[in-house]
């Protein structure tokens, strides 16, 4: 019998929510932890700014969820936001060498611009996974590198800096004490979970992942699902770009190199299984806030930064592995 | 009476407190196929893997040829002799049969390299003397589904196996291709092996087997030999209740053409189909493995291009050249692979029963929750599907009631014709009785039903009349009357 009617016990019931809430479990232990070893770690500041760092790699990792809830990847990201960056920038910079002719133009257009590019470079990957059948590992790559090229050939190669006080609001303005990074974050992750947790399409999402051929059988249209996931990805990228960029006051043509990785662990550390079909932007909001916990603890505690990257390894792993755990007791 | 290959007494087993099996009995003589029968839930699968070593007994003694056992693991079992050919198979697709055969014990030759052509040589062996035609230096993925079952049999020999456990092995099989593996169960049995035989197909057992047992409820119901037992007298232990008629059939077609297909050519295969179906009608289409049966499914379900033919529905030519449109036309389709095209299994009921209905679930793209709700509560309950609540996972559900979530997913689309290809595969006596009545009362209140299934009986007990495929044609049609396995095979073989 595989239905479960026995009644918990209260430790039994604990484990079930451990089970359940590990990761968020696992995100307040951490800061527990820290309140204690730095007086500094529970202050405003340093909370506002734990969430601006979370901010950028947060709104990748939603795009990602999409896709990897679809059984995807998308490997382009980092290089799309630095696409969208400098092609945004050129237009919101009132630099004469890295100006577009006519500029600097009104920042709503040159927000319009980034996010273009975003959807124009989700769009290009997930034509050739939907309708060509790439697999998404080989297609996003291809995009990665192209999309870098293609960022230092509009550039020149330079970075694109003296961007308009407009433009650099959605970096370092904020909207009632909250700065502009983290409102964006909160209201893509409102948008997000909303669109996977009550419409028609989070369904088709969660159905394309869980068996394409059934969804397929069911009457759902599964390659526009697929092109779908990988162009809000891109447009999720294009505004990471901007935000970037407004924050730092000039788009660099290196920018965003590997965050793909962050975006990805992020994911995974919340939850959602890289075979799709399973998982929610809950849990990626938590491992991109843990992922930036960690980060700032470290800091604070002084540890190396290369240092810091070995710890954020295991820390993916650890994660990972107790989420299988997890799935052998079911 | 000779000394038995196996003996088990008072086998018991609980799961957290919840007996699984209690007082389990087996006893397999050598040289025989015995069927182990039983409904989902009946204590089988526990009493097969605690003989092959994968779980542990709480009680019970095992006797292999006399001498009392236990196995800690599953490679204690395969050393002593029982070997079991699992329903999912689980080859190495890009190695080869001998390969696959000695997987992890491959003969080595000077400085650890393997002996390649011992290793051809003794698996070429093995499948000539079981009279497989099969080479040994094949790829595995270059083999059908019963080729490679027949060469786990030859895996399960290789290690000098007494006890062989086959689990529903014909369940992906044709009518030809189980005809092979019964060829090659007789030459096993003539060698002395033992064979428990695990199947819900009835029509197998009675023709296969020499012994039965019973389980029902985790316990041991009773064991016999075939030839004292009826087909009614067997249903009724494997069910608990007498079945007044195995095939619930009330149903009456008539004359009124719902759908007809004219000159359909399909997927490559399907060439110049023609047939039509009546309301009230239950209409087999009946043809071996590769018939282009299923193809024919597939192509009135949107899932193949146009290739040529005319299909019309209540008198309107239509297209149908996606799966929306003939959701939308009415035709619902319950696929033959239920965990491969049927089940999202990593999603719960309610989702799988509404996943075919999200459009009218929702309004303005927002799901409505209270829709959804009731409309998986209505279907729970009109197929009695048996779990205690619609967000339980689909995967943890027995065959019977996971065929029943697939159904209440179509029924809720308010379909015309129903499509169903092998409906009660892997669905245990109790629960095909309900598809079957599902099925009758779908076309007595004007609906209209096409059956595909690899069971003759099924095909004679449900359909008014069989449309036969050959090589992708239609080779005859027969009326309910006309009736019989020998007409129908002669047509479609």
């Amino acid at each position: 019998m595989n239905t479960k009617t026995a009644a918990l016990g209260p430790w039994a019931r604990l484990s079930e929510y451990g089970q359940k809430y590990g990761i968020l479990i696992a995100l307040l232990l951490v800061c527990a932890v820290l309140s204690f070893l730095s007086e500094f770690f529970l202050t405003q500041r340093n909370i506002l700014n734990v969430l601006r760092q979370a901010s950028v790699n947060g709104i990748l990792a939603i795009g990602m969820t999409f896709v990897i809830l679809t059984r995807g990847i998308d490997l382009s990201v980092g290089s799309v936001l630095a696409l969208a960056g400098v092609v945004s920038a050129s237009l919101a910079t009132t630099s004469p060498a890295a100006m577009v002719a006519g500029g600097p133009f009104p920042v709503m257009l040159a927000l319009g611009a980034g996010i273009a590019v975003g959807i124009a470079a989700g769009a290009v990957c997930g034509v050739f996974v939907a309708y060509f059948n790439v697999p998404a590992f080989v297609t996003t790559l291809g995009m990665l590198s192209a999309a870098r090229g293609l960022t230092l050939l509009y550039a020149g190669g330079r970075p694109v800096p003296s961007l308009t006080p407009e433009y650099r609001f959605i970096g370092t303005g904020d909207l009632f004490g909250v700065p502009m990074p983290i409102v964006l974050f909160g209201v893509v992750f409102l948008l997000a979970y909303l669109l996977l947790t009550f419409t028609r399409f989070g369904r088709h999402v969660y159905a394309v992942g869980g068996n394409p051929h059934a969804a397929r059988v069911s009457g759902i249209n599964i390659t526009r699902v697929r092109l779908m996931v990988y162009v809000i990805s891109g447009a999720l990228a294009g505004l990471a770009g901007m935000i970037l960029a407004a924050r730092t006051g000039s788009a660099l043509t290196q920018a965003g190199i590997a965050y793909e990785l962050d975006a990805i662990a992020a994911v995974v550390i919340g939850g959602t299984s890289l075979s799709g079909g399973v998982g929610a932007v809950t849990g990626t909001l938590i491992g991109a806030l843990l992922i930036s916990v960690v980060n700032n603890g470290l800091d604070l505690m002084g540890v190396d930064s290369n240092y810091q990257q070995v710890i954020k390894g295991m820390l993916i792993v650890a994660a990972v592995m107790l989420d299988q755990a997890r799935h052998k007791n079911n | 009476m000779a000394q038995p290959l196996l003996e088990v007494r008072g086998l018991t087993k609980a799961f957290a407190g919840v007996p699984a099996l209690s007082d389990g009995q087996f006893v397999l003589q050598p040289g025989s196929v015995h069927a182990l029968c039983g409904g989902n839930g009946a204590g089988k699968s526990t009493f097969l893997t605690i003989v092959m070593g994968i779980q542990q007994r709480d009680r019970g003694v095992i006797r292999l040829r006399g001498q009392e056992v236990s196995f800690a693991r599953p490679s204690d079992a395969l050393e002593a002799g029982i070997s079991i050919i699992e329903q999912e198979l689980s080859p190495v697709p890009a190695m080869t049969v001998s390969e696959n055969i000695f997987l992890g014990r491959e003969p080595v030759g000077l400085f650890g390299r393997v002996d390649f052509r011992r290793m051809n040589r003794e698996a070429q062996k093995l499948l000539d003397d079981l009279h497989f035609r099969i080479s040994a230096r094949t790829l595995m993925m270059d083999l059908t589904i019963a080729e490679l079952q027949l060469v786990e049999i030859a895996k399960a020999l290789s290690y000098n196996a007494e006890v062989i456990i086959m689990d529903e092995p014909t369940s992906a099989l044709g009518e030809a291709q189980a005809d092979e593996l019964f060829a090659a169960i007789a030459r096993l049995k003539a060698q002395g092996k033992g064979i428990i035989y695990v199947s819900h197909r009835l029509s197998e057992i009675f023709g296969i087997a020499d012994t039965y047992t019973v389980f029902r409820d985790g316990r041991f119901i009773d064991s016999g030999a075939m030839g004292d037992v009826t087909r009614e007298r067997l249903i009724e232990m494997i069910v608990g209740r007498s079945l007044t008629d195995e095939f619930a059939k009330d149903n009456t077609p008539t004359d009124e053409a719902v759908l007809s297909v004219s000159s359909l050519n399909a997927a490559g295969r399907v060439k110049d189909v023609s047939f039509t179906l009546h309301r009230g009608e239950i209409l087999a289409l009946y043809g071996l493995m590769g018939s282009g049966r299923s193809e024919v499914f597939e192509r009135l379900f949107g899932l193949h291009p146009d290739e040529g033919g005319d299909i019309v529905l209540n008198g309107k030519p239509v297209r149908l050249i996606s799966p929306k449109e003939s959701i939308k036309a009415g035709f619902a389709f319950v696929t033959e692979d239920r965990k491969g095209t049927g089940l999202n299994l990593m999603s719960d009921i309610r989702t799988n029963i509404c996943l075919a209905r999200l459009r009218e679930l929702s309004s303005a793209g927002v799901m409505r929750r209270a829709r959804e709700m009731s409309a998986a509560q209505r279907m729970i309950a009109a197929f009695g599907i048996k779990t205690p609540n619609d967000k339980l996972d689909v995967s943890g559900l027995s065959g019977g009631n996971q065929q029943k979530v697939v159904l209440g997913k179509w029924f809720l689309t308010d379909p015309g014709i129903l499509l169903l290809d092998e409906p009660t595969r892997g669905v245990d006596v109790g629960a095909k009785r309900d598809i079957y009545k599902v099925m009758s009362d779908f076309a007595t209140q004007g609906g209209a039903v096409i059956m595909i299934s690899s069971e003759t009986d099924e095909v004679l007990g449900m359909a008014d009349r069989a449309v036969v495929l050959r090589d992708g044609r239609v080779s005859g049609e027969v009326t309910r009357d006309q009736m019989s396995a020998a007409t129908l095979l002669n047509l479609a073989a």
